[in-house]
């Protein structure tokens, strides 16, 4: 008896709980369940008004965030250039410094340059590529512990394509992987669903760096039997025949102070992800633009 | 005049659990406070949790549905996958305000462990299973440890605004 009366209120909650709609609520919380559920599959469906409205909406939503988040940004940004101010004299020294050995690396990057170009021209390569760089703003960047990416305030307006690559200056920081009207997503390359096919200079070894969700990324599929040190550089490869080869990532094992130093399988990125404002969406000029 | 300055107040102050929901998954805020290794948790979650059980009637249903959505929609995600956490959740807290006769932060306390522990459960068979998103569930399941740990400072923090402000303008 005492079993039944226990089911019955246990069944009573849960119906007030899911059904009833109480003072003020306009939806039962069942239907509305039901409808994020239909939302979800609908996700999977790839048709062309479908599309139309979501990108719509996401544009919408995208800029709406960004409106919502310019005061906390621009009181960071502000607190940032203060701080950077007072360091101005010391990083004036350092850039000369650095300023005196780039111009001495010059005039061997152009002998390298010509003794590539005729290498290349002697084993008659086929594949040149012609890459047109689209500046674009970070409009959103919302960390989760699911999702690294970022938006950026260019879309298919500016024919931006999936799968195209993204640079932080000259280094990868992720690809397009949703493109909306005005507005697309970056996967960013610590994401856990980020692979790329990597070459490992100087000894050439390939394999595939897999985001990590952290600031550093880990190398998988590497040969049996390889020797990487501390400082070796990483490329993408552009096996995938997506992002084209050459595109500096980050070095092996660079920073000895934290975690990186006990695996040598570790890749400490050039660019920090976090911090990005500008960057470079590149577009193939020759192909004109490259679908996953 | 008085008595509708009077009323526009209590309006705002009523308006401000859901304001707060809003700006949280609008805005760029680190809701789930990331940049505190291993100190990750879900502000959202606590916020669904005291209000729909405490005042559901100033964070509803449809309410909490929108801002999973947009939740979705900033943070990158399938869109509904957010919603369905958060209206999980808000059923765990209205099925607990059905069954509780006393309220307290102990007991708001005991009841949002098993409710976060299923939404998350919920959340994560819908991001890992049917949309085959990579998780990394050390991380998240310390944020579920702290987001269940925290939890009393909110209810505490919740309950002071709520005497404060509800008493003097309700």
């Amino acid at each position: 008896m005492q079993r039944r009366a226990d089911r019955d209120d246990f069944i009573i909650a849960v119906r007030s709980a899911l059904l009833k709609r109480g003072t003020q609520q306009k939806f039962s919380l069942l239907a509305l369940i039901i409808i994020s559920g239909i939302l979800l599959s609908l996700e999977v469906f790839d048709n062309r008004y479908l599309n139309f409205f979501r990108s719509g909406v996401k544009d919408i939503i995208y800029r709406s965030s960004f409106v919502v988040s310019a005061p906390s940004n621009v009181a960071s940004f502000s607190f940032e250039k203060i701080t950077n101010h007072f360091g101005v004299y010391k990083q004036n020294k350092l850039l000369k410094e650095e300023l005196e050995k780039y111009k001495s690396k010059e005039s061997q990057i152009g002998y390298l340059q010509t003794e590539n170009k005729k290498l290349k021209e002697s084993i008659e390569a086929q594949y040149s590529f012609t890459y047109e760089p689209i500046i674009s703003k970070v409009l959103v960047d919302k960390d989760s512990p699911f999702l690294k990416s970022i938006i950026i305030n260019r879309g298919s307006n500016k024919n931006i394509k999936k799968g195209m690559p993204v640079l932080d200056r000259t280094n990868l920081v992720g690809r397009v992987i949703d493109v909306n009207f005005f507005s697309s997503r970056v996967l960013l390359i610590n994401d856990l669903n980020s692979r790329i096919p990597v070459i490992i200079e100087p000894n050439g070894y390939q394999g595939i760096l897999v985001g990590t969700g952290k600031e550093f990324g880990d190398l998988k599929f590497l040969q049996t039997k390889y020797d990487l040190n501390p400082g070796d550089k990483v490329f993408t490869s552009g096996s995938d025949g997506i992002f084209y080869p050459g595109i500096p990532i980050g070095t092996i094992n660079l920073n000895t102070d934290d975690e990186l130093e006990t695996d040598k399988t570790k890749v400490k990125y050039y660019s920090d992800l976090s911090q990005l404002y500008l960057v470079n969406v590149l577009k193939n000029v020759s192909a004109e633009g490259i679908e996953e | 005049m008085k008595l509708s300055r009077y009323s526009l107040l209590q309006g705002i102050i009523k308006l401000i659990p859901l304001l707060i929901l809003f700006f949280i998954v609008f805005s760029e805020t680190d809701s789930y406070f990331t940049n505190f290794q291993y100190f990750s948790f879900n502000f959202v979650y606590i916020l669904i949790f005291y209000w729909v059980l405490r005042n559901p009637e100033l964070l509803g249903y449809g309410f909490i549905f929108l801002a999973g959505l947009v939740n979705d929609v900033v943070i990158g995600l399938p869109i509904g996958s957010s919603s369905i956490a958060y209206l999980v959740l808000s059923g765990c807290a209205a099925y607990v305000r059905a069954m509780t006769v006393h309220v307290s932060v102990l007991s708001d306390w005991i009841a949002f462990i098993p409710s976060v522990a299923f939404t998350n459960s919920i959340y994560f068979i819908v991001l890992s299973v049917l949309l085959e998103i990579d998780i990394n569930y050390l991380s998240l399941l310390s944020e579920t440890a702290i987001t269940i740990i925290i939890y009393p400072l909110f209810g505490i923090l919740f309950n002071i605004f709520r005497d404060f402000f509800f008493k003097t303008y309700a």
